[in-house]
């Protein structure tokens, strides 16, 4: 029961990463690859639909891990407390961007929002990349599960490793290989262009930084990442977009159940003493509440799976970038 | 102020502000809905156009709901770790299971509603708003069970083992008399707030969009019958309350002794409260036990009781707050209600409203907010020294370890933030009332678009 709870937690982790990951990706990407108003709109609106259902992920995965693993979500939140909240607070000005942008009045205001939307995107991907590393680095989780220290740095210095930088600059590079390959997939015209040639760049040189990164720590995962990057960019730069953008998803989600499973039954390791560190079955509910939340989860999550697919079924048609004479 | 009040400060702010916008949404969400489907049996389309001006209101309330919901989300863990390990059980499947249940509903469908226009067909599309007025009342339900269990902490058990809550039943839990009760009235005080930013715009725009006419008509009856509603059910909580937090309605009177035919002042001052008040005879008995003669438990029976019971230690919780607050709660509520019934019988077979009226209406939202907001602050502080009723009190809950630096920083982080966007928002809602109902408004919302994906 356990074991099954930890994968649908890994799952809704997954999903939101990928989910979200491509749209975090298309908004920082807008300014760069839209060069006009109009352009931008057209970027926006292949995400307009879908962004909301998307972060909904994030309630389900924070929930997921609240409920089927408390000690956790306890731990992690309150060791992480400043960066969790810095987070809190740009997705806060994310999807006010966002939601806010197409009812305001006027090109300056939608530019204004526009830059807020990839600046908050950015910073958001970089400090998801940060707290990703420190899953696999651990806190200086104490006997009682909680990370003691005093001022700002107890819950910032965490973040503030060459293990965290490394992460947001992976994390910043998936996201917009994301970006791209779904701005390929999703537009006509001189955006789709665009995003095409950047895709290819990017994939190659994300291609070349990841393999020398997997010889020196000789990791075959790295390698693995390696190839999917070149190959994505070389798929998007031939038109076959819908593989690229698949092809990144399926990296993404690799990489994240790698992240999650660096350390087997351990969810948390202790940086202070290992014997400290928060296990699974430490870390889990108790069997009712597992139980109860089995019967909720195997009803809802294929119907929502289901009517969110169906969603994307309904806005399926390519967003025109380019100016159509009217 | 220790960390443990700063804490306490915002998770206070952080949860009223989203409860700012979260029954506006309820309440448009439900409007939207019924003004589609009036335009599917009418086929006028002056009711298209006006649910898709409270379709642009909604969309963009819901917006800080949701965002500022996702800080709710994580708050638990941040500030409140030790009352997150301890009853995980019971409140992380109650959360877990409204996301799952409840909130992928309203994010998916509200965007197919929005971007579906002229899409999907008629009434497949009335459909999705419809499901979103669903999503958010079920949402509100779940949210009001895992607050009821504060309030009144019913089926879970002590695990010796762990000192963990159990859950045993959620079904139980979701069906806690508290939950019964507060969820109509809940639900009453989202109308009341949703009616009266629809009468506001409404008289604020009329001379120049006379369509809007009907909208201020819809807005006072929502408001007006949101009203009633509250009182209603806000009677009947009281009543609930008292037989579980008898503690809480004391404090609410300021009635020290225990006193049979207890009277319910309007008005009080003096230090301590109430050495001056005006009372109205018996109403006191009657509001929290149903009876003129019933007697009314005062605050130092029941704290003798509890230490009895849990030890030595305080039980009383702030009584010039929970006393103010409460009578504030129901005094803005039923003026706001008297106004808009006001307002109905001025505008009655087409009359017009008297001017003096009409300009102080667009600022009638204040009252339900208010009221609203006073009634959270009453329920939770009333409730101290517990943060589960009888269970734990909320020092213990507080996440060990955290700094007040920390919290300092975060706090003022979110009062910015949170300013800046209520602000962004009050523009935004104004800019949009401003614009013509007629649809041509809506062209640059769609762009030309090709051959499908996928
Ligand atoms: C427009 C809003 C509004 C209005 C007019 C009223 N209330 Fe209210 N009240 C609320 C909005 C509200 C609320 C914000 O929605 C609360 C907070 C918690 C809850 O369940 O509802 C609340 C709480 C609340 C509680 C405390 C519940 C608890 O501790 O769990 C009581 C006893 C009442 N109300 C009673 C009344 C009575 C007798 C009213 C009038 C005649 C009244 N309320 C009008
Ligand atoms: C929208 C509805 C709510 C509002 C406006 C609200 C408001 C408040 C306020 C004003 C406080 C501060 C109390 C104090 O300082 O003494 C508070 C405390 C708290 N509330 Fe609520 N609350 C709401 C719903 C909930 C729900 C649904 C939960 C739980 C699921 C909850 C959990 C808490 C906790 C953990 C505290 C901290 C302990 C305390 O200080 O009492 N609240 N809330
Ligand atoms: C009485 C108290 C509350 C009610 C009635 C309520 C209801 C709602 C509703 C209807 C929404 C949908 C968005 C919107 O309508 O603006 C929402 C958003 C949200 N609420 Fe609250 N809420 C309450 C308090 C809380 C608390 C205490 C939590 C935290 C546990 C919470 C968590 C959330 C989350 C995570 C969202 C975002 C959902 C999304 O992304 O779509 N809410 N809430």
């Amino acid at each position: 029961m356990i074991t099954f709870w930890f994968s649908i937690v890994v799952l809704a982790w997954v999903l939101f990463f990928v989910l979200e990951g491509f749209d975090f990706g298309v908004g920082l990407l807008g300014p760069l690859l839209g060069r006009d108003d109009h352009e931008r709109g057209a970027v926006v609106r292949t995400i307009g639909p879908f962004w909301d259902g998307n972060e909904v992920w994030l309630v389900a995965a924070i929930g997921v891990t609240f409920a089927a693993f408390p000690a956790w979500y306890a731990a992690l939140l309150s060791g992480l407390y400043l960066p969790v909240a810095g987070l809190l607070l740009l997705l806060a000005v994310r999807g006010v961007a966002l939601e806010f942008r197409g009812k305001g009045d006027g090109p300056r205001w939608r530019r204004r929002c526009d830059a807020f939307l990839a600046v908050s995107s950015a910073a958001i991907v970089a400090l998801w990349g940060a707290l990703l590393a420190v899953f696999v680095r651990g806190l200086a989780l104490g006997p009682d599960g909680s990370v003691h220290g005093s001022g700002l740095a107890r819950s910032l210095a965490p973040i503030l490793t060459w293990q965290s930088l490394l992460g947001a600059g992976a994390a910043l590079f998936a996201a917009l290989l994301l970006g791209t390959t779904f701005l390929a997939l999703r537009t006509s015209g001189p955006v789709r262009r665009r995003a095409r040639d950047l895709a290819r760049w990017l994939g190659a040189g994300g291609a070349v930084a990841l393999l020398v990164a997997g010889f020196a720590t000789s990791s075959r995962l790295v390698l693995a990442a390696a190839a999917v990057s070149l190959a994505a960019g070389m798929l998007a730069r031939q038109g076959r977009e819908a593989l690229a953008f698949a092809l990144t998803c399926a990296g993404v989600a690799g990489s994240v159940v790698a992240v999650l499973l660096a350390h087997g039954s351990v969810v948390l390791p202790s940086t202070l003493d290992a014997s400290w560190s928060l296990t699974r079955i430490a870390a889990a509910a108790t069997p009712s509440a597992l139980s109860l939340l089995t019967a909720f989860g195997v009803v809802i999550l294929p119907g929502v799976l289901a009517y969110q697919a169906y969603s994307y079924f309904v806005f399926r048609r390519r967003v025109a970038s380019e100016r159509v004479p009217s | 102020m220790d960390v443990l009040d700063l804490t306490r400060l915002q998770f206070a702010v952080v949860t009223i502000y989203h409860y700012f916008f979260v029954p506006l949404s309820i309440s448009l969400a439900a409007v939207a809905a019924g003004l589609e489907i009036t335009w599917l049996r009418t086929r006028d389309d002056k009711w298209r156009d006006l649910t898709r001006f409270v379709g642009k209101l909604l969309i963009v309330t819901f917006a800080v709901g949701v965002v500022t919901g996702l800080v709710q989300e994580f708050q638990f863990g941040m500030g409140w770790s030790a009352f997150a390990k301890f009853y995980g059980d019971v409140f992380g499947p109650t959360l877990a299971i409204e996301g799952m249940l409840a909130f992928f509903l309203e994010a998916t469908f509200l965007a197919l509603w929005y971007f579906g226009w002229g899409r999907l067909p008629r009434l497949a599309h009335a459909a999705t708003i419809v499901i979103v007025s669903l999503g958010t009342i079920l949402s509100a339900f779940i949210i009001l069970a895992a607050n009821s269990f504060m309030q009144n902490p019913i089926a879970y058990e002590m695990d010796p083992a762990t000192g963990r809550a159990r859950l045993t039943s959620f079904t139980e839990l979701l069906l806690n008399k508290v939950n019964l009760a507060a969820f109509p009235h809940t639900l009453s005080g989202a109308a009341m707030i949703g009616g009266a930013l629809l009468l506001a715009i409404a008289v604020w725009r009329m001379a120049a969009e006379p369509a809007h006419r009907t909208l201020a008509r819809l807005g006072a009856w929502v408001m007006v019958a949101g009203g009633a509603a509250t009182a209603l059910t806000g009677d009947h909580l009281g009543k609930v309350i008292t037989s579980v937090q008898p503690m809480k309605m004391a404090a609410a009177e300021a009635l020290y002794s225990s006193a049979s035919g207890a009277p319910f002042s309007i008005f009080a001052t003096g230090k301590p409260l109430p050495q001056f008040s005006i009372e109205v005879p018996y109403l006191l008995s009657i509001l929290a036990k149903g009876s003129p003669t019933a007697t009314v438990q005062g605050i130092d029976d029941l704290q003798a009781q509890y230490v009895a019971q849990f030890g030595p230690g305080s039980y009383v919780p702030m009584i010039p707050v929970a006393f103010w607050t409460f009578r504030l709660m129901i005094g803005a509520g039923m003026l706001a209600a008297a106004i808009g019934a006001l307002y109905l019988w001025r505008t009655r077979k087409g009359r017009e409203a008297p001017r003096r009226l009409t300009r102080w209406l667009p600022l009638i939202p204040v009252l339900p907010a208010a009221a609203n907001t006073l009634g959270w602050i009453f329920t939770e502080t009333a409730r101290q020294p517990w943060i589960a009723f009888g269970l734990t009190k909320v020092a213990d809950g507080i996440s060990p370890g955290l700094t007040s630096a920390e919290v300092i920083a975060s706090l003022a982080g979110f009062t910015l933030v949170y300013g800046v966007v209520a602000v962004v928002w009050f523009r935004l809602i104004r800019h949009l009332a401003r614009q013509p109902l007629a649809p041509s408004a809506d062209i640059s919302d769609k762009s030309p678009e090709l051959a499908p994906v996928y």
